[in-house]
């Protein structure tokens, strides 16, 4: 019996070498939960234990059941007719083979049935599902409107869908995107009304490119206060699948085929109101979309460690010139770098989402009430900081690495990788969406440079900087430090000339240059725990130097000219 | 109404996984040397079981007549959505053949009390006698369809199940009780998490004495608390000896197994006639010629 958790020794380690002790307790209210939960464990070895056996079957699952769907999935689709959406037999598979094994509402917590797991452990399960079917990551990872509920909610509306998307009954799909506004939410315009009378809401407008928007239960962002045009005049709501909402036509896409993406019409569908009005874009969807990008980034992993596999076994099986092609040095630089920047970006993966665990347990028992002191106000603070930075810059780079994995896991392939029989053509078609949806890179880089503007991430820096190392590790630390210092003169370098077009301009090389030194420190700490890792850290440290070398320069440089006479060149 | 339906299964070890000491000299299974999974077909019996309990209602128990560690294919049923686990374990029981074991499962299925069905696996993958399920319904004076891929009614006091046959199937009814054995043919449900979440701590009352012998107790206090308190939540595994389902020493184990293994012979398959050709354009030359002049090619 094949296994994706079992046979991925990177997927492994990450499990075991995550410190989640600190984020677990806060999330079992330190264990007290076990006292009225049969399924809540006692300890955190306990609930390691768990995380390890639900993994364990998911693993088995996603190898034994969904891989082999997957291509007759990706060439046959959903079936849209008469305004219904139909998913694949063996999609509805899939998810039934999910759903038996509880992990449908995996995060949610143990009194609305769910399995109350961490992100980083719900993260896990996410990259084994897009590694064996990309398109059915969307449908699961969906959850996250169930998690959106759940913290932004009123309890009757937590009683009311929760425990149903915990059993798999219900699926959802959260609704922004409009035909004219997409990275411009703040001007979305579905329009929410109020029967003055009943009190009872109702949904007016179009929507577009909505992941699973066939759904059972939707989040939708909606324009509330009329005359606005702001983010300020929308809010958040809760509306469930019926004649009044009409899902007018499904994409036909380069990728993600197992799951529809579909254009939808709201002729006054009644909803409820959800969290506070005018909240819905800058605090509910924002959440929302920062959860989701997590998601996507361990899609991207997942597509990235897929292509990588494919490719290996593919360069050891083909025989040129009477070798096999991995013998040469051509192909296996090509490797490498897959290799290294794949397992770089999961470790800032997760990295991320140890600090997005935190950041949610400090915020519970902040906002629960159960302990308001200054210093868990502190620690909700410093996390909520830390994933702000790092879920855009760890989005940023999981799925740019995931299509360049991607690309050239085909180009190993040769001629034969072009052609629709081999998985390498899918994992390049299924990657490409994943550095657009919930932000193009391009906006992760928006949404992070405040962050490393504001050195948010030096607290971390320092502390992985602080950690022993043996001899030829520390050396290597000592190049990583040499970037960062020149990464503290960059970024100040950019902040003192105060000039909004060039700061724009040099954002993604500045937010690039931070991630190189992060990573590579987070690497250097993997290797000191396993020497095996020592190669693949010393590589990535190596190869980043040149690539900083040429962002440092190109912010350094001054050079204004794009700025004054990219019309002239874009227009000649 | 809710049926009973008994599901006998056994804990093999991995003969897909087979290494070079597979086998003892004395020519019984080397069990140390495998790892010990489920067995395949039983998967196929406790699924079949499940969806009865799914379809009508049931409680599903599952039974298992082996060493103390076999507890944990009992816990592997209740993940999946078992009610109940039965342990029948005994040193009388070992080197049991099928007739050996028939009879001590027919011994603990008639100490269960009133029952509807028994599920077993067609066959396991160790012995692959397919003998113990017809030997069980023999010994229970019960009907048997075997090689059954599916239940298509229960009710009115009868089954009406599908059954392989050579060339196509069969659609026979037997009056309750009665025993089927079941072939591949569904696909076994997953663990579910928030089973296993709870059921992990599920044990047999010898799981239990033997973490407190290994703690080194010797006051017997915290293992009955311990008993009573699995007992209290539903995680006790039931746990039987011989003489708990009334098993007649004469007919258990080495001393009722008539079955005696005469001689074992390895069997090492070797590839049919073999020519190597060399890698050489010469070599190839002549290999399409010779191609060409039998008429394989051409």
């Amino acid at each position: 019996m094949a296994n994706f958790f079992k046979d991925n020794p990177d997927l492994l380690f990450s499990l075991n070498e995550l410190d989640l002790s600190e984020a677990v307790a806060l999330r079992e209210e330190n264990y007290r939960l076990a006292e009225q939960f049969d399924t809540a464990p006692v300890d955190y070895a306990d609930a390691q234990d768990n995380y390890r056996r639900v993994l364990d079957v998911v693993g088995e699952i996603c190898a034994d059941n969904i891989e082999p769907r997957s291509r007759q999935v990706d060439r046959e689709g959903p079936k849209f007719e008469n305004f219904k959406v139909t998913y694949h037999p063996l999609t509805q598979k899939n998810l039934k083979d999910l759903t038996d094994a509880d992990v449908m509402g995996i995060m949610l917590p143990h009194r609305y049935g769910g399995l109350n797991f961490p992100v980083s452990v719900y993260t896990m399960m996410t990259e084994m599902v897009s590694r064996a079917d990309a398109s059915l990551q969307n449908l699961i990872g969906l959850q996250d409107i169930a998690e959106t509920i759940c913290d932004f909610g009123s309890e009757e509306q937590r009683q009311q869908y929760l425990p149903r998307f915990a059993t798999g009954e219900v699926d959802g799909s959260m609704d922004l995107t409009e035909p004219d506004y997409g990275s411009d939410l703040q001007s979305v315009r579905l329009r929410a009304w109020q029967d003055e009378k009943t009190g009872q809401w109702y949904l007016n407008g179009m929507k577009r490119f909505i992941t699973n928007g066939c759904a059972k239960v939707h989040l939708v962002l909606a324009r509330s206060e009329e005359g606005t045009t702001d983010g300020r005049g929308l809010s958040m709501f809760i509306c469930e699948a019926g004649p009044k909402l009409v899902v007018r036509r499904i994409e036909d896409k380069l990728g993600i085929h197992g799951v529809a993406t579909c254009e939808l019409q709201y002729n006054d569908v009644p909803a409820q109101l959800c969290g506070k009005r005018r909240f819905g874009l800058i605090k509910y969807v924002m959440s929302l979309m920062n959860g989701a990008r997590v998601a996507i980034s361990a899609q991207a992993v997942g597509i990235a460690e897929a292509a990588y596999r494919e490719a290996r076994k593919y360069a050891s099986e083909r025989q040129q010139f009477k070798r096999s092609i991995d013998q040469f040095p051509a192909i296996y630089d090509l490797l490498s770098s897959m290799k290294v920047q794949l397992t770089a970006a999961r470790t800032l993966l997760y990295e991320t989402t140890r600090a997005v665990d935190l950041r949610n347990g400090y915020t519970q028992l902040v906002e629960s009430g159960r302990d308001t002191s200054p210093e868990a106000k502190a620690k909700q603070k410093y996390y909520n900081k830390v994933a702000a930075v790092l879920t855009p810059m760890c989005k940023a780079l999981a799925t740019e690495m995931a299509n360049r994995v991607a690309y050239d896991a085909i180009q190993i392939h040769g001629g034969t990788g072009f052609m629709r029989d081999f998985n390498a053509e899918r994992f390049y078609r299924d990657a490409r969406i994943t550095n657009i949806y919930e932000g193009t890179t391009q906006l992760q880089v928006v949404a992070a440079i405040g962050g490393v503007i504001q050195r948010d991430n030096d607290v971390r820096i320092k502390e992985l900087a602080a950690l022993p190392l043996p001899g030829k590790l520390d050396r290597l630390r000592e190049k990583v430090m040499e970037l960062y210092r020149k990464q503290l003169d960059a970024v100040s370098f950019v902040a003192e000339k105060k000039d909004q077009a060039y700061h724009d301009l040099m954002a993604r090389s500045l937010v690039e240059m931070e991630t190189m030194v992060l990573v590579g420190l987070l690497m250097l700490r993997d290797a000191a725990k396993d020497e095996q890792r020592e190669p693949l850290a010393e590589r990535y440290v190596l190869d980043s130097i040149p690539a900083f070398e040429q962002r440092y320069l190109r912010v350094k440089s001054n050079d204004m000219a794009l700025i004054d006479n990219h019309r002239d060149i874009i227009d000649y | 109404m809710s049926y009973t339906v008994l599901v006998f299964v056994k804990q093999v070890p991995d003969t897909q996984n087979i290494s070079g000491d597979a086998m003892t000299p004395q020519g019984t299974v080397n069990r140390a040397a495998l790892p010990a999974i489920f067995n395949p077909e039983d998967l196929n019996a406790l699924e079949l079981a499940l969806q009865l309990k799914d379809r009508y209602g049931a409680r599903v128990v599952v039974g298992t007549m082996g060493p103390p560690s076999a507890a944990e294919v009992l816990r592997n049923a209740l993940y999946r959505g078992a009610d109940e686990g039965v342990l029948l374990t005994d040193r009388a029981f070992a080197g049991a053949d099928t007739l050996a074991t028939s009879y001590a499962l027919s011994c603990c299925a008639k100490k269960l009390g009133k029952f509807d069905l028994i599920l077993c696996g067609r066959q396991a993958i160790d012995g692959d006698t397919a003998q113990v399920g017809p030997q069980l319904a023999e010994k229970l004076k019960i009907p048997q369809i075997c090689y059954v891929e599916e239940v298509k009614e229960l009710g009115d006091g009868k089954v009406v199940a599908r059954r392989a046959i050579e060339g196509g199937y069969e659609v026979l009814s037997a009056p309750l009780p009665c025993l089927l054995t079941v072939v591949e043919g569904n696909e076994p449900r997953p663990m579910a998490g928030k089973r296993i979440m709870k059921y992990k701590r599920a044990k047999t009352p010898g799981e239990v004495a033997k973490s407190h012998a290994d703690a080194n107790y010797t006051d017997e206090e915290p293992m009955a608390a311990e008993l009573a308190k699995l007992r209290e939540q539903g995680l006790l595994i039931a746990e039987w000896t011989a003489q708990d389902v009334d098993a007649d020493p004469a007919r258990i184990g080495l001393k009722g197994s008539p079955t005696k293994v005469k001689n074992i012979q390895s069997v090492v398959l070797t590839a049919g006639e073999a020519k190597s050709v060399p890698a050489t354009d010469e070599g190839i030359a002549l290999l399409i010629h010779e191609l060409i002049t039998d008429h394989t090619l051409g």
